[in-house]
């Protein structure tokens, strides 16, 4: 019989050989370029445009975001309803996004199927009239909606940290009020749509089993829309952080929880900090295992749960801590979080608790390049990052070799508490 | 088609394992048949309760997550009405990791007082953040209520109320354990870049000496045939008025499961749907309107679920989705809105698919359910269904007597 109490060896994930498969690269004939990887059993295909029409570019509140939710709502030759049900009748899901630099139009499909739905894309991106009806539902409904999520306070706590962080002029941190979707006018959709989605420079990512012509389908469809002749206009924004630090609001007197959230500003991606950070994040509050997960959930049963995480902006980033702890509770989990932070400061993290994490987070790499889609949103990542797969191996090298001493500076250089906004809604 | 091997271990437990070596990962994934419809009606939510215990130290190892992530694995876990489904990917190099922490609590788990007290909180902090904190979090526990007289999906996996969370003993943790997680009730699914025989050993070795249990017979009253129209109001503060409606369905097994499913993708499935173009585009009377059925084991309900746009009287509302209702039990369905619905149905196979932790979860659905096998005949019975069956499908479930409406006002 075996003896349970000794676990069977393992391998160290921090020995595997971690590969980033390499994705082809082609431009069509006006030059958009193209990001592909072929890959996968199922026959299934993901194509992402990404275009620069985040809120970045908007000249007023919630523009960038109602264009690119209205691309199919109307064309030139087909209604809302035709459009939704020609995707729909192919299986084909067409999702948009809005970030805050780019925004996206992804199409899901089985491969029988991508060249009936191609060119209903191409017609969104040149045809889209936005339809004066279509909008007056559209905020009808959205102001709706906006109503009910003012209700909850994760919604509201989400709202305020960014502002706080960035002010409210940066696009990090503006948000959305019932009087903008009043303000929305259909010719400033159409201006907008035209500078930044028909004119605009557009990056295409696709995966999965890719047909033998992929690279001819795209340029025959794409390759002669008007797409990449307006520059990206060069915009700043400087983030104007808010004075006072700490903040309690209360949204529903009736509230049995508190969403609270705490955060400081961090560099991008491209400082030489970012992906030691990552590593002392999830010792943090990265992951399940985490100091602040186990602490507060596991031993003291404040919350369902408390993360930590480095916000994924292009420019500038953020390093969060974001919870709904009980009503009753909420001051006693936001000096747990000191107290963990204090203890990053003043203690090396003990070897076992680090190899427990590099070993975490090596695995999690590894399942995480599992699959075409996977391994396109890294891609995706690294280019509108402007970063290669040498950000990959170096991120790679830092979670094997980081030691405690480098991440316990770390922490004394970042997680100081009076550098972080403290903020509590019930 | 997913190919399996299957075999069954001297103490009933099921093995299930699925050859994908096209990824260096390994799942491996264990569905005990025991759901929240398996609880006491006083003590309802223990069986998500208890999903949170199996994290809180077994037999011989006081921490399942530590070992697990070590190796580099992540794990989770979720209960249903119907089952709870516990699921870990890791590196395939260290899948006897994942044998061991399994095979160790389901030979028996610490029951530690402090894992219980702590774990009361953090499901009642769940509750909280899902259910009360949340404008309309209690619509279904009343619509479950009004909808079920009798059978156990009168409550929700997370119980019908804190209390029942909050007097949850360890005796009662220990009863749950040795009725339920024993390994004649419970499957083994192992997916990845592993090998049927080398599983086969492991399994042997790790889960092979446990004793089996005695079989879960599953007695659940069954629903009685609802005979009258029920109707029920509320009035919370919320900004807008939501209307749900819902209609019991056949379940998992039989074979009006597969029309009522596509019923409610063409009802409310996506922006070509009849609902979301009649009543949210064209008449303008709910923001937003969903349609969709819960899926579950015994016979289920179909919803429609929606939120009035301000100034629509409540009886507005439903009335044209009454008109819609008597539409699809009229005239049913073209033929083409049948193809659109099928053709959708495929390619979500197709995409949940492509993960091997989905697939591996499938397989041990099927399994619980009769027969992995059945996995790989399932878009098959859609594709089989006919307009004359949807339309048969929706006057016996749109039957007004089969009805259950809730009127959620804004205070």
């Amino acid at each position: 019989m075996q003896n349970r109490k000794v676990a069977p060896p393992i391998v160290d994930a921090v020995d595997l050989n971690l590969v980033l498969k390499p994705c082809d690269r082609y431009k069509l004939d006006n030059g958009v370029p193209v990001y592909a990887v072929d890959a996968g059993a199922e026959e299934v295909i993901m194509v992402e445009w990404v275009f620069y029409a985040g809120n970045w570019y908007e000249q007023n509140n919630i523009v960038a975001a109602t264009t690119n939710f209205m691309l199919k709502n109307g064309t030139k030759k087909h209604k809302a309803f035709a459009i939704n049900e020609h995707f729909e009748f192919y299986g084909a899901y067409l999702n948009r996004q809005c970030y805050n630099e780019t925004a996206t139009i992804t199409l899901h499909c089985l491969a029988k199927h991508l060249e009936h739905v191609l060119p209903m894309v191409a017609e969104l991106l040149t045809e889209s009239i936005f339809p004066q009806e279509e909008l007056d539902i559209y905020r009808q409904n959205q102001k709706q909606r906006l109503e009910v999520n003012l209700k909850k306070c994760d919604f509201v706590a989400n709202r305020l940290i960014d502002e706080y962080i960035y002010g409210f002029h940066h696009p990090y941190g503006r948000y959305t009020s019932t009087l903008d979707y009043d303000r929305l006018e259909q010719e400033e959709l159409k201006a907008f749509y035209r500078q930044y989605y028909t004119y605009g420079k557009c990056l295409v990512f696709t995966a999965g089993k890719l047909p033998a012509n992929m690279q001819q389908l795209l340029n025959s469809i794409f390759g002669s829309l008007p797409l990449n002749q307006a520059e990206i206009p060069a915009v700043t924004f400087n983030a104007a952080p808010a004075a006072e630090k700490k903040y309690n609001i209360i949204n529903d007197p009736d509230g049995v929880q508190c969403a609270i959230r705490m955060a400081r500003d961090f560099p991008n991606r491209k400082h030489p900090d970012f992906a030691g950070a990552q590593v002392l994040n999830n010792i943090f509050g990265g992951f399940f295992g985490s100091r602040l997960m186990s602490n507060i959930r596991e031993d003291k049963g404040y919350t369902y749960g408390i993360h930590s995480y480095l916000q994924n902006h292009i420019h500038n980033s953020a390093w969060m801590i974001s919870t709904e702890a009980g009503r009753d509770v909420s001051a006693a989990t936001i000096a747990e979080v000191y107290k963990e932070m204090a203890l990053l400061r003043n203690e090396p993290v003990p070897e076992e608790e680090l190899d427990l994490v590099r070993n975490y987070m090596m695995g999690s790499l590894l399942g995480d390049l599992d699959g075409p889609f996977q391994i396109i949103a890294r891609w995706k990542n690294y280019i509108l990052n402007d970063l290669d797969e040498s950000y990959f191996y170096n991120t790679i090298g830092i979670i094997r070799k980081i030691t405690a001493a480098e991440l316990q500076e770390m922490a004394n250089k970042y997680l100081q508490d009076e550098a972080f906004y403290e903020l509590s809604v019930v | 088609m997913i190919q399996f091997n299957r075999f069954v271990l001297e103490n009933g437990l099921r093995v299930l394992v699925h050859e994908d070596h096209s990824t260096p990962m390994a799942v491996v994934n264990i569905m005990y048949d025991a759901g929240a419809r398996d609880e006491n009606p006083q003590q309802t939510g223990f069986a998500h309760l208890f999903e949170h215990l199996m994290f809180g130290g077994s037999i011989n190892i006081p921490d399942y997550d530590e070992p697990l992530q070590r190796a580099g694995g992540e794990n989770n876990a979720y209960t249903t009405n119907d089952l709870t489904n516990y699921y870990c990917q890791l590196p395939a190099e260290n899948i006897e990791t994942a044998f061991w922490l399994e095979s160790d609590r389901m030979l028996s788990l610490a029951f530690s007082e402090k894992s219980l007290a702590v774990q009361r909180k953090v499901v009642c902090e769940e509750f909280k953040e899902h259910y009360i904190n949340k404008p309309y979090g209690d619509v279904w526990h009343k619509m479950r209520e009004l909808a079920y007289t009798t059978h156990p999906y009168r409550w929700m996996t997370i119980g019908k109320e804190l209390s029942h969370v909050e007097n949850a003993r360890i005796e009662d943790v220990k009863d749950f354990f040795f009725k339920h997680y024993r390994p004649v009730n419970a499957i083994l699914v192992v997916a990845g870049h592993v090998k049927t025989d080398e599983i086969r050993k492991l399994a042997e070795k790790w889960f092979g000496d446990i004793p089996p249990g005695t079989r879960y017979e599953r007695n659940l009253p069954a629903e009685p045939v609802q005979t009258a129209p029920r109707f029920a109001e509320t009035y919370a503060d919320v900004p807008l008025d939501a209307l749900i409606r819902t209609w019991h369905m056949p379940g998992r097994l039989d074979k009006g499961y597969y029309p009522a499913d596509l019923i409610t993708e063409i009802l409310g499935g996506g922006g070509s749907s009849r609902l979301f173009q009649s009543l949210v585009k064209e008449k303008k009377l709910f923001s937003n309107l969903d349609c969709y059925h819960f899926g579950t084991i015994d016979p289920g309900l179909v919803a429609i679920d929606g939120k009035l746009v301000k100034g629509v009287s409540m009886e507005e509302a439903a009335q044209a989705l009454d008109e819609e209702i008597v539409k699809i039990r009229q005239s049913g369905v073209t033929e083409t809105e049948l193809q659109k619905v099928k053709n959708k149905t495929e390619s979500i196979i197709a995409f949940e698919d492509m993960s091997v932790m989905s697939r591996a979860g499938s397989l041990a659905l099927y399994e619980l359910l009769g027969d992995a096998q059945l996995m790989n005949t399932e878009l098959e019975k859609y594709q089989l269904v006919t307009t004359a069956d949807i339309l048969e499908s929706s006057n016996i479930i749109f039957d007004e007597n089969n009805s259950n409406t809730l009127y959620y006002h804004a205070k």
